[in-house]
């Protein structure tokens, strides 16, 4: 069977910038699959590299299965890097103008503009649209196809609390209609609900790569102590104040669980009263934010 | 490439920039070849072109008179929509968007040079639809005979005004395609077209004997000959026969491939983004 995505040591250098390095990414069949990264980590070089629209410095893109080339990009819808469109154009017009050029029907455009929720604006220029509509009219083209393979590019951007949720339902449901799809986005919160497995890219490198279960992997500590201020002062000097975070009157701790006793210890010998010293999951935007350090570490 | 020439046509004609100026072109070709000449005979006054005669503006003069715009100003604005079709794609970010459908690249180029040569044709059309028009009138207000150009000389005249056009039409897009812009190329474009174009003729060419010979290689002088040897005007700024007419409509034509041929390989080798 032929894997979705599939690149090979894939790197791009810009003169003396290197964008992306020795990138092997697998993107299984059926799978939704959270390219994670901070800004400028490489995740929409590697998705151009991925449509042909940026050429490799060195190493190898399959699609499908299928190599560089014409015709690569059948079942393949994409949105890169923010939703362009031609702005004097209503977004119903938009769609069909790109509708000939993908070879398919009139009737995909109305179909693609009612699951993005647009129909009603279809007719009104596109350059009168939100910055949330314009995005929902990215999506929108990337499904003319009805692709079998999806790349979205931090498609969440610009949108407000309820488009994201609205966006998460959309790429949880085309996962589940047997679509393969590659979500990038620099918020893991943002995507973790609907992936299967997330790769975590930074400085170009692919530095994690696993179930979101996988990638939470050890907790921290939750204290309770009075008085708070102390007892965070007195934390954040002995770990580091990065670690510390006060979360709902007590404090949130990146740290090994079994430096509970310790800790303790140590914030009794400072003279505060620990009422409560537990472990705890560890937040998801920690764990990537600690993924990114280390890895940035371990490149430098 | 045919899907790809529909969708650049369906862009091509709800830009509204397309019909500003075509509008432009008309307007331009009307006042300048046929109201401003005739005002000064029918007045006796003088401004642009007042040395015209009567004759040089009826319909027998068709052709040349619908051909004098081509080297320069017309020419001007349809390097404007050479530039604005291909440009717009990089200015709005937008290659990405129709690439991501999965049209090659040069499918989508040739389409937008197939729309431009059509785009050449139609304003080639409308130019010489309103000098009919107008040279009609004056021969009726003037109660002159109407004598039309043979059927040979018109189709002539079409093709070598297409033929130019289309040839800046490509000079156009090949500017957009190497500055990835629209401004850009287009304040380049007519740089060289109104200005440096002229100070060559004007003023170099006669001090400088190789830049006389230069200026018969290049694309402006031989559509001002293409143009004389139909019969424009001399007096229109651009016209001039330098070269036979048969040699400037080659060098005419090799330009146009020229300059689709370096715009296709260069948006072929670089990356998109
Ligand atoms: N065309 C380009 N020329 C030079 N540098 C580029 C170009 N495109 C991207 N880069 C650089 O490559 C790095 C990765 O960028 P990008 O892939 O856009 O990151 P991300 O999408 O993860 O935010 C950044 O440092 C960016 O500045
Ligand atoms: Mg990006």
């Amino acid at each position: 069977m032929n894997l979705p995505v599939h690149t090979e040591r894939l790197t791009k250098r810009y003169g003396g910038l290197t964008a992306v390095q020795d990138l092997d990414l697998t993107v299984r069949a059926g799978e939704v699959y959270g390219f994670l990264g901070p800004n400028g980590a490489g995740k929409t070089t590697t998705l151009r590299m991925l449509l042909g629209l940026v050429r490799p410095t060195s190493g190898t893109v399959r699609l499908l299965g299928r190599p560089p080339g014409a015709g690569r990009l059948g079942g393949v819808g994409a949105l890169i890097e923010g939703p362009a469109f031609y702005p004097y154009l209503s977004g119903r017009d938009n769609l069909r103008v790109l509708a000939r050029y993908a070879g398919v029907g009139a009737d995909r455009v109305s179909l693609v503009l009612d699951l993005v929720d647009l129909t009603e604006r279809a007719g009104d220029r596109y350059a009168g649209y939100s910055l949330g509509m314009k995005q929902r009219l990215g999506v929108a083209a990337a499904l003319l196809k009805d692709p079998r393979l999806l790349i979205l590019d931090e498609p969440t951007n610009g949108l407000d609390p309820a488009g994201m949720a609205d966006m998460r339902t959309l790429i949880r449901r085309l996962g589940a209609g047997g679509c393969t799809v590659l979500v990038s986005s620099h918020l893991l919160g943002e995507v973790e609900q609907v992936c299967d497995r997330v790769g975590v890219i930074s400085r170009g490198r692919l530095i994690a790569e696993g179930s979101v279960a996988d990638l939470r992997g050890a907790t921290g500590l939750r204290v309770l102590a009075d008085p708070l201020e102390v007892a965070a002062a007195r934390v954040g000097a002995l770990v580091g104040e990065e670690r510390v975070r006060v979360v709902d009157g007590g404090l949130d701790l990146s740290i090994e669980p079994d430096r509970a006793a310790w800790l303790n210890a140590e914030l009794v010998d400072a003279g505060v009263a620990v009422r409560e010293l537990r472990p705890r999951e560890r937040d998801l935007e920690q764990v990537f934010f600690d993924l990114i350090e280390k890895g940035t570490a371990d490149v430098a | 490439m045919s899907r790809s020439f529909r969708a650049e046509t369906v862009k091509l004609v709800r830009r509204p920039a397309s019909w500003l100026l075509l509008a432009i072109t008309l307007v331009l070709s009307l006042i300048f070849t046929y109201v401003f000449p005739y005002a000064s005979i029918a007045g006796g006054t003088t401004g642009p072109n007042a040395d015209r005669t009567l004759p040089m503006l009826l319909p027998d003069r068709l052709v040349g008179n619908s051909l004098g715009g081509l080297p320069v100003f017309l020419g001007s604005i349809v390097l404007i929509l050479g530039v604005l079709t291909v440009g717009g794609e990089y200015g709005w970010g937008t290659w990405k968007t129709v690439l991501s459908q999965g049209p090659s690249r040069l499918e989508v180029y040739a389409g937008k040079l197939l729309t431009l040569a059509a785009a050449a044709l139609v304003v080639v059309l409308a130019v010489f639809a309103v000098g009919a028009v107008s040279s009609a009138l004056i021969a009726v207000a003037e109660s002159q005979p109407v004598h039309w150009p043979s059927a040979g000389d018109l189709l002539t005249g079409i093709g070598a005004g297409w033929l130019m056009a289309t040839m800046w039409a490509m000079l156009g897009a090949v500017l957009a395609v190497a500055l990835r812009a629209v401004a850009l190329p287009v304040g380049l474009g007519l740089v060289w077209m109104l200005a440096v174009q002229n100070l060559l003729a004007a003023i170099a060419a006669p001090l400088l004997d190789w830049v006389a010979q230069l200026q018969k290689g290049l694309p402006g002088p031989n559509a001002g000959s293409l143009a004389a040897a139909l019969g424009a005007p001399g007096d229109t700024p651009g016209v001039a026969a330098s070269v036979g007419g048969g040699q400037a409509a080659l060098v005419v034509a090799g330009y146009l491939i020229a300059f689709a041929a370096v715009g296709g390989l260069l948006l072929q080798r670089r990356d998109i983004g």
